[in-house]
């Protein structure tokens, strides 16, 4: 839909757009065309001289083991958070959709942990299960159940897993919430006519025509856990122990800033470009068209 | 909903305060830690109720500083956190109103290239091409400083789109009313648009302020003094003390005071923030 009264001035309209287009080249476009271009280079030690080599660092990345243990470290870690925080959200946003009186304060008390900081999120769930001192821990130590995420990868991830779906089941339930309330009473009441109890309704009627919500949210999940939970890991396990934990978007952070290696950094973020590239490129062809708002 | 029982419904409450519960609880051992003193809550053994040292850790935490080694006092890091989300929701606000008034009011060649221009900034967050950003703003001495801190995290478009969405819902003979009364882009946009702007503005100022407050790669690379960090790299940097023990106490009532501000934003400004956010989604 265009607007039909517009201003016909010549100039003004570049104007309004200078601020933005000009933040968006320097702090946009550049640095990204540099990390493509800087993907083709190799620098000495000192960073004096630089050589193009094409192709090099794509070659060396993804003949690193560790590239492809980052990559399934990644996949199981989005998968478990995207997974178990939809899940847990989805539960309790279609108990708050019920016609109860105190819904409203449920509502409220559930969405807050958005405004909470990932690396927060992260230090709160490290002091509860912390090794020594974790209120959480002791417990499962006096079960016999040796907990030291510190030292076990399995345990580092659950961690992790934790913290990052905790942070998320309050986005989620918002946008679970606002898709179940869009959904027409009529349509269920019908259901009900029909003879179709609760579950059979949850699973008959309301979960399809959920399912662009669902949909939406499992790609912005998936954003999420590449992105936002740097600042989890970080805080909880700093990539460790021994990589277990160490994402594709850790690595990026951590070759580049620990190991000095420019190229393989940026060979990898062109990497995680594509990816999330290609993510967006799955929602805007399959949920906008199906979603009609 | 369609049968209403009352089992049904203590059901669903006991879910929910349950999803409390859980919701509730890291925050609240984190409270509880930051009121006890450094030996109740190193031996593993803290108590589920608060102690005694409220006052005295939050005083060393915002006024002192927490170890020998990391020494910046909370105060500072609050003051940065707040002009870099402030500064981060403003500025956004402020490029994005015009440039979307420019999309949708006036008609002009590269009009089109100039909307996929900015949309496409909305595929690829800061984090994918982090040092080639770090590498403009060492080499604009940005180092160190709000702008640094600021100008690469309101490159994005979302703004715009939100600004874009709403314009669009404005109807036409508001525009035509104003220029019979003799108004002037200028005027059209101060008089008429603004005003009708101000929810939209305020929502995506909520948004922005907690994305700005709560961002933690990019300031921990591009601040390298401790007296420009802000307060979420703050707490982390409490906690990775080398040869003594981290002192959990302040490091916990650190976080609760780096929740409050974002925290307290969505709680009051439930309405607006909903509505922005799931404007901005779509």
């Amino acid at each position: 839909m265009e607007k039909t009264a517009v201003f016909k001035n010549k100039l003004l309209p570049y104007l309004l757009l200078v601020p933005q287009l000009a933040i968006t080249f320097v702090f946009f476009y550049w640095p990204a065309l540099q990390a493509v271009w800087q993907s083709f280079l190799r620098e000495d030690a000192f960073g004096l001289s630089s050589d193009f080599i094409g192709l090099e660092n794509y070659q060396a990345l993804f003949a690193q083991p560790e590239y492809y243990k980052a990559m399934g470290v990644t996949v199981v870690f989005s998968s478990l958070v995207a997974a178990l925080s939809l899940t847990i959200a989805l539960l309790f946003a279609t108990q708050a959709d019920k016609n109860l009186k105190a819904a409203p304060v449920f509502k409220m008390l559930m969405i807050w942990p958005y405004a909470v900081a990932p690396a927060v999120a992260g230090v709160l769930w490290l002091f509860m299960f912390h090794p020594t001192l974790g209120t959480l821990a002791r417990p499962l130590r006096l079960l016999g159940f040796d907990w030291n995420p510190l030292l076990n990868g399995n345990h580092a991830m659950t961690l992790v897993v934790m913290a990052a779906v905790w942070k998320q089941i309050s986005y989620n339930f918002l946008f679970f919430l606002a898709g179940l309330q869009s959904i027409p009473r009529s349509v269920l009441e019908a259901g009900a006519i029909d003879g179709a109890g609760p579950l059979r309704r949850f699973w008959t009627i309301t979960f399809p025509l959920l399912s662009p919500t669902t949909f939406f949210l499992l790609v912005v999940n998936v954003v999420y856990v590449f992105f936002d939970t740097f600042g989890i890991i970080d805080a909880v396990t700093g990539g460790g122990p021994a990589g277990t934990t160490t994402t594709m978007v850790y690595k990026v952070y951590a070759d580049g800033r620990l190991g000095g290696d420019l190229g393989s950094s940026a060979a990898q973020s062109v990497v995680l470009m594509v990816i999330v590239i290609a993510l967006t490129a799955i929602q805007f062809r399959y949920v906008e068209r199906k979603v009609q708002y | 909903m369609v049968e209403h029982r009352r089992w049904n419904d203590i059901v669903a409450y006991a879910i929910l305060i349950f999803g409390v519960f859980i919701v509730a609880f890291p925050v609240y051992i984190a409270f509880i830690a930051s009121t006890h003193d450094a030996a109740t809550v190193v031996n593993g053994n803290m108590p589920l109720s608060p102690g005694g040292h409220a006052m005295e850790n939050y005083y060393r935490a915002v006024f002192v500083g927490a170890s020998r080694y990391s020494r910046e006092p909370v105060g500072q890091m609050l003051l940065n956190s707040f002009i870099t989300a402030a500064g981060i929701a403003i500025g956004k606000i402020f490029i994005s109103i015009l440039s979307a008034y420019a999309v949708v009011y006036f008609r002009f060649p590269f009009r089109k290239t100039a909307f996929w221009i900015i949309f496409v900034t909305l595929m690829l967050p800061v984090e994918v091409r982090i040092y080639p950003t770090y590498k403009v703003i060492a080499d604009l001495h940005m180092l160190d400083t709000y702008a640094g801190l600021i100008l690469p995290l309101i490159a994005s478009a979302t703004g715009t789109l939100l600004f874009r969405q709403f314009f669009m819902t404005i109807p036409d003979e508001l525009l035509e009313a104003s220029r019979i009364d003799g108004a002037g882009p200028f005027r059209f946009f101060k008089d008429t648009l603004l005003p009708l702007s101000v929810t939209t503005i305020a929502a995506l100022f909520v948004i922005q302020f907690i994305y700005g407050w709560n961002q933690y790669l990019w300031p921990l690379l591009v601040t390298t003094q401790d007296s420009m960090q802000t307060i979420v790299t703050g707490i982390k940097k409490m906690l990775t003390t080398t040869d003594e023990l981290a002192e959990w106490q302040l490091a916990m009532a650190t976080a609760i005071l780096a929740m409050v501000p974002p925290v307290a934003v969505v709680v009051f400004m439930q309405r607006l923030f909903v509505r922005g956010l799931v404007e901005t989604e779509k």
